[in-house]
């Protein structure tokens, strides 16, 4: 009924009628708006993209809680704490389990055209748990023999065609930091920005290839707790128990450690945000120039508009629909051509680039803002239209 | 003698000044003129002599500085500008260019005029618009951009418009000035024939000497003042 009402009640469109009578003026706000859109889509996605990828590993891990060095600063420069703390931790009554994981990068020779890079090794027991994937017990199981270890395929192509190599059932055997391996199991990790690529294999056989790693020394501890148990209570009761050597914390706050390195300590952050900023200034300045020809041009119209009788308020909401109807026409082709864009990257550099919902809304509401924002300033024009003047 | 307040218009003593200090000219000197409901009065006189400036005090786009304005029987010296907003909406303009909306058909342009109407529907209002046009006679150019119509087509609209508000006053300044004069002539006389029919006051600023004769009233006005009639 209300609807109704309204609609009934509906006057010329005139907001549309203004914008859609010219298609130029209206393709070149178009244009700009979603240039404006797909900067901000992409300097965000990307530096998204980065953070998560920093801890593609971290979110895989089977823990509670992590025990590191208090030296430790990042995936790309973690120190080693004696590998006796584990022990000491399973004294707590909530510990369930507990994992030793070596973490250092090694190099990588590529089977293929025998050029070597770094690759982050781990090595754990291959007894224990490592990673959440229902597949991942059984692969390990293969790492017990010795000199066996588990290539990560989203690693980049440089590294060699092991995983297709491997999946048409040849036997790819190649050198980590001058010792012979052979690939037994294909796994899904993905690359971040320390790590191009990740292989995985026991403890044994990481020891081998690393012979400097100082005895007893492990650089991730990661802890199980027992179902129900209060992480945060743990995590403080360990803290007060181990040496100091060590660094207790739940497994989340190790995710946030790691992406805040990339955060705080790298220009990362700044550089996309900075980005991001350019991409809608410059939309601003696209949008305030359109809206505000479009006021001067049509000047002596809002006036008449005014000598009829149509009092400022309406007129104002006419440039406040123009604005409005620009970011919807705007944000459209930005959030497709988004859409493409990711997948490219994705592709391109195994990135983990996704339209989230988040960032999509939060372009949107950018993009609206941009767009209302110059709609406010293009009506301080009109309060130049005089009706007095048109006679 | 009537009840001035049943007046369409009542000025008094009207004066208006433009500029400042040394450079401030009185335009406007003691005017006091009248229109009943349903007349037609033609104001004439050489440009610069303050007719315009007088329309536009009477359409209430401008701030009465001095004297009594009565439209409708509602002061307009001191009046707030929503006041004068609101009077606007009765008052219907038809200006020496045409002043359509360019990005609108005739009809839409029409109905700008049409939706200053409360309380009818979408669809009332553009038939009513549609009547309007007929009336002019532009039924066959109901969707024709302003672009695409002539000089007289678009004054036919311009005045379409201006009555499809439905004002009690219609202002006209030199509707004719630039039509020919065949055109000029059967726009004033349409312009009067409806008009008159919804008894609508019409002021018609004009130079034009061949449509004088359309008038109920003819006023002079020289220097900023109104002769005494002949």
């Amino acid at each position: 009924m209300e609807l109704n009402n309204f609609y009934e009640k509906r006057k010329i469109p005139l907001a549309w009628l203004l914008l859609t009578r010219q298609p130029l003026r209206i393709l070149v706000a178009i244009a700009g708006i979603s240039f404006a859109g797909i900067l901000m889509f992409m300097q965000l996605g990307f530096r998204d993209g980065l953070f998560d990828a920093s801890v593609t590993v971290h979110k895989l891990f089977d823990a509670d809680l992590v025990l590191i060095s208090p030296r430790s600063k990042s995936s790309i420069s973690m120190s080693g704490f004696p590998r006796r703390r584990l022990v000491q931790a399973m004294a707590h009554k909530d510990v369930m389990g507990t994992t030793a994981v070596n973490w250092n990068f090694l190099l990588w020779r590529n089977p293929e055209n025998l050029s070597t890079r770094s690759i982050l090794a781990l090595g754990f027991e291959p007894s224990k748990p490592l990673l959440i994937d229902n597949d991942f017990e059984r692969k390990a199981k293969t790492l017990k023999n010795k000199g066996r270890v588990l290539f990560d395929d989203l690693s980049r192509d440089e590294f060699g065609p092991i995983s297709s190599w491997f999946n048409s059932e040849r036997i790819v055997e190649t050198e980590v930091a001058g010792k012979r391996v052979r690939v037994s199991g294909i796994v899904s990790l993905g690359p971040s920005f320390g790590a191009d690529g990740n292989l995985i294999t026991s403890s044994e056989t990481y020891l081998e290839l690393s012979p400097g790693n100082p005895k007893g020394s492990i650089e991730i501890g990661l802890v199980r707790l027992k179902k129900g148990s209060d992480i945060e209570k743990v995590v403080r009761s360990l803290n007060l128990s181990l040496p100091s050597d060590v660094k207790v914390m739940s497994l989340k706050s190790f995710i946030d450690f790691e992406k805040n390195y990339w955060k705080s300590s790298t220009s990362i952050g700044f550089i996309f945000t900075l980005g991001a900023a350019m991409g809608f200034i410059v939309g601003c300045v696209i949008v305030y120039q359109i809206l505000y020809s479009d006021v001067s041009d049509h000047l002596p119209e809002y006036a008449t508009l005014m000598a009829m009788g149509y009092n400022l308020r309406s007129l104002l909401g006419v440039v406040a629909r123009e604005g409005f109807i620009l970011s919807i026409m705007g944000y459209v082709p930005a959030y497709i051509s988004g859409q493409f864009l990711y997948a490219l990257v994705r592709s391109s550099t195994k990135l983990p680039v996704e339209m989230s919902f988040s960032r999509a809304s939060i372009i949107f509401c950018l993009i609206l803002f941009m767009c209302m924002g110059s709609a406010l300033a293009a009506m301080k024009k009109l309060a130049d239209a005089d009706p007095a003047e048109i006679f | 003698m009537k009840n001035i307040n049943n007046n369409t218009l009542n000025i008094a003593s009207l004066n208006h000044w433009y500029g400042q200090g040394e450079m401030r000219r009185h335009v406007l000197q003691s005017i006091s003129m009248e229109i009943s409901p349903g007349e037609v009065v033609l104001l004439t006189g050489p440009s610069g002599c303050g007719k315009t400036t007088l329309l536009t005090l009477i359409g209430a786009l401008r701030k009465v500085q001095d004297g009594d304005l009565k439209v409708f029987g509602k002061q307009l010296f001191g009046a707030s500008r929503k006041t004068r907003q609101n009077l606007r909406k009765n008052i219907g303009m038809i200006f020496q260019g045409h002043n359509l909306l360019r990005c609108l058909t005739a009809e839409q342009n029409v109905q700008m005029g049409a939706d200053l109407l409360n309380g009818f529907s979408y669809k009332a209002r553009r038939a009513q618009s549609r009547e309007w046009l007929r009336a002019v006679g532009l039924e066959d150019h109901l969707s024709k951009l302003p672009h695409d119509l002539s000089g007289g087509q678009k004054q036919r609209v311009a005045i379409a418009r201006a009555l499809a508000a439905r004002p009690k006053l219609l202002l006209a300044d030199e509707p004719t000035s630039a039509l020919d004069s065949s055109t000029g002539r059967e726009i004033v006389d349409l312009l009067k024939k409806l008009a008159l029919k919804q008894s609508c006051s019409v002021l018609m600023v004009t130079h034009d000497p061949r449509i004088l004769d359309v008038a109920d009233r003819l006023l002079r006005m020289e220097d900023g003042q109104i002769l005494p009639s002949v």
